[in-house]
């Protein structure tokens, strides 16, 4: 197929995304969406076949089997609870292969006489570049939330130098690369550093802050994507790249709004580090924590008339999303209305907490937001916190020493009884002091999240 | 076209998309964000365009076809697996339990 048939059907692809995207807008439409894109970039994986000047060889059908059957199986077996690192691994791969992409593209034009232009070679420093990072750091995000490595910031001394040293010595050999010096291993050894800097650089990060992470590498990757296509004249590529750019860097600055931190802090404050400073410990004193019996928490439940659940990561990590909607049911049965307060940065990645109640059958409108939720907690008998602490932590609001001032949080606190399931009063993933344990209105149900959830299902039904 | 006027279409195209990106994105709801993220991730994967492009090049030589190998894998990986798992959380997403899905 000739160059211009190419690009219209290349036009049609980029409809089906911008589509694809506008369904999101809506529960109702995204799924019908989704599909539209998947059509949309089948049209251009097969336009691309047809293109003149591509040879199809026996490899492009094995590669292809190879990681489409890997994508497929991952895919569908992946537990919804494990749906961030599966995210962040398909970023990945698609950041690992625009690097790829680069290197080929270097090695083909370098050796021809002259130089390659300057802003194909811009466009090939850029996605090796970005892609590398954007490759190894998505693996190490999967390897956090995989807990195959420690989740919580792993730090040494003089470590920003050396980060900050390994990123400036990547942009050297790309200035020696710009000027003319076009020599394959220069490129090489670009990749090799960017590779080694997107690890170092996901290290130090918390696995609290992971959305932010992961919402910033999936950025990265779209960014390498267009840089690829400016590399081979293509605007599907260069569309659709920034198109998932735009994406991810807008979500990276909602999450950052709402733990009220700039993405500098969260990429380089190595938040969330066990701190062994004593000064930090104040709050543990000043009050008792009252623990009370599954029995006494269904007996609460079963006299209220308005229920709220906030869900947070304690929740995914016990699996024990469906059990929590059992209870709900159980709950509404005796006419108790029961919603959910969903903080955006609650879990691992944005609107964490939204799929897993989805999958767990909740109906999406007792799903409620930040502002909605927080206007109702002072008519609110029980407010039910399943393995939430930062999102619902007072101190955010009245404690301008605590680290997390200032962040936007779940008013828990106003509600007439709080309920808090904590598997023990270990501190949060952040090391940070709560305040809410020790408040006379809230009680302690300690445990596994989905063993006490069962346990006050079954308590309320025989009540 | 000559290799400047290419390269200020593409700078346009590329602005224009940002804006896009920007106006459509802002439109979803926070509750499918994380459908947002993992929808965008597939949409990442037309890299297998460029993949495909490197891999069924003329100027073949061992690199290139080992790279254009691995290349078309990881895009490919990237593609099927973003869009089943974006299918796969969106078929949750319901407004009663007990509602029929959507006849689509």
């Amino acid at each position: 197929m000739g160059t211009n048939a190419v690009n219209l059907v290349y036009l049609v692809t980029i409809a089906c995304f911008v589509l694809a995207l506008k369904f999101l807008s809506s529960p109702a439409t995204a799924r019908r969406g989704n599909r539209i894109g998947a059509f949309g970039m089948t049209v251009a994986i097969i336009a691309t076949l047809v293109k003149s000047g591509v040879h199809i060889t026996w490899e492009m059908p094995v590669a292809a089997a190879i990681g489409s059957a890997f994508g497929l199986v991952g895919a569908r077996r992946v537990k919804m609870t494990a749906m961030p690192q599966m995210v962040a691994l398909f970023n990945g791969v698609g950041g690992g292969a625009a690097a790829l992409v680069a290197l080929a593209e270097f090695h083909e034009r370098a050796p021809a006489s002259g130089r390659i232009q300057g802003d194909i070679s811009v466009a090939i420093l850029l996605s090796a570049l970005i892609g590398s990072i954007s490759f190894s750091g998505s693996l190490i995000a999967f390897a956090k939330l995989q807990e195959l490595i420690k989740g919580r910031p792993i730090t040494y001394p003089g470590q920003k130098l050396v980060n900050a040293a390994v990123f400036l010595g990547c942009l050297v050999l790309g200035a020696v690369i710009l000027t003319g010096t076009e020599h394959q291993w220069l490129l090489w050894l670009l990749v090799t550093g960017a590779l080694v800097f997107g690890v170092m650089f996901v290290l130090p990060i918390g696995g609290a802050d992971m959305p932010v992470v992961i919402s910033l590498l999936n950025a990265f990757t779209g960014l390498a994507a267009a840089a690829t296509g400016f590399e081979l004249s293509n605007n599907v590529l260069i569309v659709s790249g920034m198109l998932v750019g735009a994406s991810g860097t807008m979500l990276t600055l909602l999450m950052g709004r709402a733990m009220n931190r700039s993405i500098t802090n969260v990429l380089f404050g190595a938040f969330g580090q066990v701190s062994a400073d004593p000064a930090g410990t104040t709050g543990a004193g000043g009050g008792t924590v009252r623990s009370a019996t599954a029995d006494d928490v269904a007996v609460m439940l079963a006299y209220a008339s308005k229920v709220v659940i906030v869900p947070g990561y304690g929740m995914a990590v016990a699996q024990a999303q469906h059990d929590v909607h059992a209870l709900a049911d159980v709950l509404e049965a005796k006419g108790i209305e029961v919603t959910y307060a969903i903080h955006p940065v609650a879990g691992r990645m944005p609107g964490h907490m939204n799929v897993l109640l989805a999958e767990a059958n909740v109906p999406y409108p007792q799903l409620k937001e930040l502002d909605e939720a927080n206007a109702e907690f002072s008519r609110t008998d029980v407010s039910l916190v399943i393995g939430a602490n930062d999102v619902v932590n007072p101190d955010a609001r009245n404690n301008p020493g605590s680290p997390i001032y200032g962040m936007p949080i779940l008013n828990v606190d106003q509600s007439q009884a709080t309920v808090v399931l904590k598997r023990s009063m270990a501190p949060g993933f952040a090391g940070i002091e709560n305040p809410l344990f020790v408040d006379p209105k809230t009680v302690m149900l300690f445990g596994d999240a989905k063993e006490s959830v069962g346990k006050l299902a079954a308590g309320v039904k025989a009540l | 076209m000559s290799h400047t006027a290419t390269l200020v279409a593409e700078l346009t195209v590329l602005v224009l998309a940002i804006f896009l990106g920007i106006e459509v994105i802002s439109k979803v709801p926070t509750m499918l964000h994380t459908p947002l993220m993992s929808g965008t991730n597939a949409i990442h994967g037309i890299v297998i365009v460029a993949a495909l492009i490197v891999a069924g090049s003329t100027q073949q030589d061992g690199l290139i076809r080992v790279v254009g190998f691995v290349a078309v894998a990881l895009a490919a990986a990237n593609v099927v697996g973003g869009f089943v798992v974006t299918d796969r959380m969106l078929e949750m997403f319901k407004k009663k339990p007990t509602a029929k899905p959507d006849n689509d």
